[in-house]
């Protein structure tokens, strides 16, 4: 397979010219390849222990329906959805749907797990979105001044403000936000993803996408979309921050390093400025250990979310997932975490990819 | 020994390393934390000692909590009758009262005995499981290497919070008591953080499993279990003091999380901050502060004490980290070469106070950072003084 592609992505690559290189997009095309169908076993592991630590407990009939039925019509129910076969014969039934795309119909409101995601999970990406641009401008820009006023009192400011952030859990940040700025200052919404007004706009829309931002582009009006931009400022801040923390460390410590490295000085001594170092030479191979650590920090973002989303009642993924849980809806409750250990181990891979193309060493 | 010291130097008129009094470490100085503290300068040695002494605070708060709350944590009335719900703070109560009726003081209090009870269970859990799969898995090899670094790898990449929470529902099924329920979270944060232990014990031990020594052992018909316990153990445990206080950190975070969602300790079991928190997201929208604001400093606070100690101990141990105000003084001498005749030299300096910490005048290299480094190693040797003195561990 990689014989007859690896020509083509070298095409794609763009400068074909000497058979190394050929050779070099081959290399990229395997580990790409590679890495993609590493993705199986890490999600079959998952699902695997998903699967036994859910039905560890019992059967999900009883869990949420157990107390409201009597023993004879939950044994019924308990039969006809097949708990009562033995777990691994449970366990290869629930593989094979789901390879068909099926994860289960929830207990509590009789819908397919699948369809949960097609409605609410805009909302998460939505947010998680928003929070990975507010992670992003507050940490490299704060991480690179820490970096070049390292050991000076911007530092030793920045790193405390890091560490608060890290330290603060996302709910307790989201609480005070909403009391500051909903409650006190009463500028922003205290929660949900629009106001009411703005909904009925949406369901005016031939196609909503679900991404609130992106349909109130489609419909052109600018209150619309102040709305909902007002409404994401909170959570997404709230969100953002947490993760922000992070980078800030990561940045500066990745770019002080290579700061010091020797070809930094060698550039340094040849007169390049102070600015240009930091920026061009510095930053290149600084950012491969930051892309990497994103990825993860996306994953841990996705649970940031369930508990950001509950904060501010913005229904999405997590949200829904809250709700689940407080009804003890495990069958619910496990396909939103299967989707989710997905949805994580597709953007690691991405995230791999992109530090690929940027880093050739990292390429086996 | 100021000669001996002199003679080594090369620095003419140079008599700061001549003076260098070498202190013989105590048992108490060899400690993982005070030989830090003593290594820190600036601004890291004042982060260090503020986490210390948050964490001290709260280990105190902990201990006597009896003692400083003045109601139980699910009390609801005393002989004057029934506490009223969502009061402002006033002298009866000092941080107000929540809906439920409780003193919210009391319940930050009595949080703080479970927040810890809950970290030590964790911890301590996931570093056994941890420490001994890493050492099996890094030493062995094999399949068993191959499956148990995939396993590791696969729950490293879950959102931890969310496999907390899987924990949670199989252990208690949601809700339980005070010690059933520390003991959910702490197993569940436990699952979640043996991956972390496992990579750094078996990076560590693979590096190291090749090395001379062990080699030698075996040679000399050591068994498997005593070069696993014996040299591999002690060595490879060098990085494990900083993950353990991060760690630790999460784990209150996390304990907090599953609280706020609902699956952590019953209110009239224990106090729980995040399940406090929880209660207070509907009084935070009508305008009541006090029932969010305590708990939730109550976390952070305890989370920064403990990250500012794990930061400082991750800084120290990396050379490239470390503050490095005057770490040219003695042995660069940027100063002495400098034509700015103002730039003066510090009497005590960071280089100084790693020699003195780490007893060792010559190898002025950080003392983390050695391959092998072997605590017992004491200055005497170096310097040929006579001194048989405690070995420490042996």
């Amino acid at each position: 397979m990689s014989a007859t592609a690896a020509p083509a992505t070298a095409d794609q690559a763009g400068k074909p010219k000497e058979a190394k290189k050929n050779r070099l997009s081959g290399g990229f095309f395997r580990f790409v390849l590679t890495r993609f169908l590493l993705i199986i076993p890490t999600v079959f592991i998952l699902v695997t222990v998903v699967f036994f630590v859910m039905r560890a407990t019992g059967d999900p009939i009883s869990a949420a329906l157990g107390g409201r039925l009597t023993p004879q019509e939950l044994q019924a129910r308990i039969h006809a959805a097949g708990y009562d076969k033995p777990l691994i014969v449970q366990y290869f039934e629930y593989l094979g749907n789901l390879l068909h795309g099926d994860l289960g119909t929830t207990m509590t409101d009789n819908q397919p797990v699948v369809s949960i995601l097609a409605r609410y999970g805009s909302a998460t990406f939505e947010l998680a979105f928003l929070a990975l641009i507010v992670a992003l401008v507050v940490g490299i820009g704060l991480g690179r001044v820490a970096a070049r006023r390292r050991d000076h009192a911007a530092d030793a400011g920045i790193r405390t403000f890091a560490i608060l952030c890290y330290a603060t859990p996302v709910f307790f940040l989201g609480l005070i936000l909403k009391l500051i700025f909903a409650i006190w200052l009463n500028v922003l919404p205290a929660s949900g993803r629009s106001s009411l007004a703005t909904e009925m706009q949406f369901s005016r829309l031939v196609s909503p996408t679900g991404f609130y931002i992106i349909d109130a582009l489609q419909l052109g009006d600018m209150n619309v979309l102040a709305d909902v931009l007002r409404h994401a400022v909170l959570p997404a801040l709230a969100l953002g921050l947490l993760t922000a923390g992070v980078f800030i460390r990561l940045v500066r410590t990745n770019v002080i390093s290579t700061f010091n490295s020797g070809y930094v000085e060698a550039a340094r001594s040849r007169g390049v400025s102070e600015r240009r170092l930091l920026g061009k030479h510095a930053w290149r191979p600084a950012l491969i250990p930051i892309i990497t650590v994103m990825g993860m920090q996306i994953a841990m973002m996705l649970a940031g979310a369930v508990l950001t989303e509950t904060t501010f009642e913005w229904k999405g993924l997590g949200f829904m997932l809250s709700q689940y849980l407080k009804a003890r809806d495990f069958v619910a409750v496990q396909g939103i975490v299967i989707l989710i250990a997905i949805i994580v181990a597709v953007v690691n891979f991405i995230v791999d990819v992109i530090a690929a193309l940027i880093d050739p060493r990292v390429r086996y | 020994m100021a000669k001996a010291n002199a003679s080594r130097t090369a620095i003419s008129n140079d008599e700061r390393l001549g003076n260098l009094r070498l202190r013989r470490k105590s048992a108490w100085a060899k400690l993982p934390i005070v030989k830090q503290l003593r290594v820190a300068v600036g601004w890291q040695k004042g982060m260090l000692v503020t986490g210390l002494v948050l964490c001290a605070f709260f280990l105190i708060v902990a201990l006597f909590a009896p003692a400083i709350a003045p109601y139980g944590h699910a009390q609801i009335k005393d002989a004057s009758g029934s506490f009223p719900a969502q009061a402002a703070p006033s002298a009866k109560h000092i941080w107000g009262t929540t809906a439920g009726g409780f003193d919210v003081f009391s319940r930050v209090v009595w949080g703080t005995r479970t927040a810890i009870i809950a970290i030590i269970v964790a911890v301590l859990l996931s570093i056994f499981a941890g420490v001994l799969l890493g050492l099996v898995s890094g030493y062995f090899g094999g399949w068993v290497d191959r499956v148990l670094v995939m396993i590791a790898d696969a729950i490293y990449s879950f959102p931890s919070l969310l496999l907390a929470i899987l924990m949670a529902i199989m252990i208690s099924h949601g809700q339980s008591g005070l010690w059933s329920g520390i003991l959910a979270s702490g197993i569940s944060i436990t699952v979640v953080y043996i991956p972390q232990y496992f990579r750094t014990i078996r990076a560590e031990v693979i590096r190291i499993k090749e090395s001379a020594y062990i080699e030698s052992a075996r040679v000399v018909g050591a068994s498997t279990w005593r070069i696993m316990t014996k040299h591999l153990f002690k060595n490879s445990t060098r990085t494990l003091p900083v993950i353990l206080t991060l760690n630790s950190s999460e784990a209150i975070l996390t304990l907090a999380g599953l609280g706020f969602l609902g699956f952590g300790i019953e209110p009239t079991a224990a106090a729980e901050w995040g399940y406090d928190l929880n209660r207070s997201v509907s009084d935070v929208t009508a305008g009541i502060w006090w029932t969010a604001v305590f708990p939730g400093l109550a976390i952070v606070l305890v989370v920064l004490g403990i990250t500012l100690v794990g930061e400082s101990l991750n800084d120290l141990a990396d050379p490239r980290l470390r503050a490095r105000k005057s770490a040219g003084e003695v042995v660069g001498s940027i100063e002495d070469t400098s034509v700015d005749e103002k730039e003066g030299t510090s009497a005590r300096n960071e280089v100084i106070a790693e020699l003195d910490a780490a007893g060792n005048p010559i190898a002025a290299k950080p003392v983390a950072t050695v391959t092998d480094y072997d605590e017992a190693f004491r200055a005497s040797e170096w310097t040929g003084e006579g001194d048989t003195g405690n070995r420490g561990e042996e």
